[in-house]
């Protein structure tokens, strides 16, 4: 990637955030924290990575993206809107009644959705399905998903690893978006995943750890991915939990509350100031 | 009636999936380390390439599956009742009963028929927890060539299915030649208006049985046997209600939340009638032989028998 690629990026996931604090304070509610520190991995896979049509959404040989963190889809309905899946006028009544736009991801009602999720630890099995599916059919496609560190307390998770490793499921990518918050405290407080990493290499993975918030970095680590043979690919991607907002930022009370609006009128006026900075 | 030959509906199932896979190459077939016991063995054996042990893991069993059916397979994840229902309810409810995905379940060793094993393994409680998710189909075949038909017809139709398979070798006692399967769609076995028995699963035969002995006592029941737990089929329950005034239900399954209820909810708001449920009255089930176990419970024609006769006489 060059520079001006990078700038981009930045540009857009700027606007991701904007757009992810704009459907969390019209809904009054959702999960700002763990939205905002996995923004950035989110725009690098829609804007640089997947092979994706916002105009052919079902496509059979399109790539994959399971957000298993599923609370976090308001970054994710952010990316899907600025992409063209659908209108942002849709992130403008997110979770009110009758809305396309579900509290947790949606697959039958919301284009690029791939799989309903929000039940912590579902999402990477169905993943896991999705890339079993593409080696059956001699597909080339890719499936990412995404955890939250929390998430990777659920049992499912580990059996999932298990399944993808011994299957070499190298055609999928798993993020987890190491933001070191849950909703009880910090994640070393609550549960403690000590050493997530070796924890993956054991059962099988490439590990590749990253900070979650350099665009080069992460591209660095899906390529080293894509060229990882007969193993699935974990790539734990170390964040700021509430990334872009300052009153947000490292704060666990910033889970899975909404801004109020003077609140929002600070959180949209430093995201404004980062963009104009960014195309200054 | 034809040739009775018995054969467990487990295996019978098995025998299906070969069949369709035949014909069929997106059918993908999941266990959770019980290949041996649920018969989807006899899968593995003829398409290894297509069957997939996923260990003793049936939450992620359930979430592959899911995957495999939003990208356009279509899985059977096998395991016990208990299993595949219980510790993957949650997993079945959102990984494939809220995205309405083409997976299908199969449920082995359902009811107390499952023996030796005893109460954690005798899984009472699976139509319960399928009916309460919307959009599930809930088909329960009374003999083999029930199950070769359902099995069947659970690939052809498009959404989620859970199939409940016994591990007890039953009598076939479905004539193959004359035997259509329709989702949704009981079949009266025998006719009659002073009573309706509707069965299902295994102990369909069972009340056959019964119903065809107490026919010689001046009982003359009518018996239905409701293969589809869901959607049931509420035409022919409205229309044994209105002819025959009175309806008894027959299940390997706690007397709660199964076809008894299920059928009692259609004739509460259609035509209410008095509904008598024989299943297991809301208790666990114990070690002992398959055979031993129905007969205790009174799931046996006997038994089945002497309840209904009971019933008419009251």
């Amino acid at each position: 990637m060059d520079k001006s690629e990078i700038l981009e990026l930045k540009k857009t996931a700027c606007n991701v955030r904007l757009w992810t604090v704009e459907g969390v304070f019209n809904a009054k509610s959702g999960h700002p924290g763990g939205s905002l520190s996995a923004a950035d991995i989110m725009t690098y896979l829609y804007f640089k990575e997947m092979k994706v049509d916002p105009q052919n959404p079902d496509d059979p040989d399109r790539d994959r993206f399971v957000l298993s963190k599923g609370h976090c889809c308001p970054a994710l309905y952010a990316t899907l809107a600025l992409k063209g899946f659908f209108s942002t006028d849709e992130i403008k009544v997110l979770r009110h009644i009758g809305a396309m736009l579900q509290g947790h991801p949606d697959m039958k009602h919301t284009p690029g959705i791939d799989m309903s999720s929000g039940s912590l630890g579902q999402g990477i099995s169905a993943a896991c399905g999705m890339a079993l599916a593409g080696k059956l059919s001699g597909k080339d496609y890719r499936v990412f998903a995404m955890l939250g560190d929390g998430e990777c307390e659920e049992g499912q998770v580990w059996e999932a690893a298990m399944f993808a490793s011994h299957n070499k499921l190298d055609n999928l990518t798993v993020f987890v978006d190491f933001n070191g918050l849950q909703i009880d405290g910090t994640v070393a407080d609550v549960a403690g995943l000590s050493e997530l990493d070796k924890k993956f290499e054991s059962f099988g993975f490439e590990v590749i750890t990253i900070d979650g918030h350099d665009f080069e970095q992460i591209g660095n680590a899906v390529d080293k991915a894509k060229n990882t043979k007969d193993k699935p690919t974990v790539i734990i991607a170390n964040t700021v939990k509430g990334k872009g907002v300052s009153f947000m930022e490292n704060q666990v009370g910033w889970h899975g509350k909404a801004p109020n609006a003077e609140q929002y009128q600070i959180a949209m006026d430093e995201l404004k100031e980062q963009l104009k900075a960014l195309e200054a | 009636m034809a040739e009775s030959k018995k054969i467990a509906t487990r295996e019978s199932f098995g025998m299906a999936l070969c069949e369709l896979a035949r014909e069929h190459d997106d059918i993908i077939v999941l266990d959770a380390d019980l290949a041996a016991a649920t018969k989807t063995e006899i899968f593995k054996k003829a398409y290894p390439e297509r069957f997939f042990d996923c260990g003793i893991a049936e939450g992620n069993m359930i979430g592959v599956a899911a995957g495999l059916a939003a990208a356009g397979m279509v899985p059977f994840a096998a395991s016990f009742a208990m299993f595949a229902t219980g510790r993957a309810y949650e997993q079945v409810r959102n990984s494939v009963g809220y995205p309405h995905l083409n997976v299908k379940i199969a449920g082995s060793h359902a009811g107390i028929s499952v023996g030796e094993d005893g109460a954690t393994h005798q899984c009472c409680e699976d139509l319960a927890l399928m009916r309460t998710i919307p959009g599930m189909v809930i088909l329960n075949p009374a003999d083999h060539y029930e199950m070769l038909a359902a099995t069947k017809a659970a690939y052809e139709y498009n959404g989620p299915v859970y199939i409940r398979l016994g591990r007890l070798a039953i009598d076939s006692f479905n004539d193959p030649d004359n035997y259509s399967f329709e989702i949704g769609k009981g079949i009266t076995l025998e006719d009659g208006d002073d009573v309706t028995v509707i069965a299902t699963g295994l102990v369909v035969y069972e009340a056959l049985k019964a119903v065809r002995a107490l026919k010689e006592k001046g009982i003359n029941a009518r018996l239905i046997n409701m293969h589809t737990i869901k959607p049931v089929d509420k035409d022919i329950i409205i229309k044994a209600a209105k002819e025959t005034g009175k309806i008894i239900t027959v299940e390997e399954h706690n007397i709660i939340g199964g076809l008894g209820e299920a059928v009692a909810a259609v004739t509460a708001e259609n035509c209410p009638v008095p509904v008598y449920r024989i299943g297991v009255e809301d208790v666990f089930g114990h070690s002992g032989p398959a055979v031993g176990l129905l007969s205790e419970f009174g799931l046996d024609a006997a038994g089945l028998e002497k309840k209904i006769a009971d019933f008419m006489n009251k």
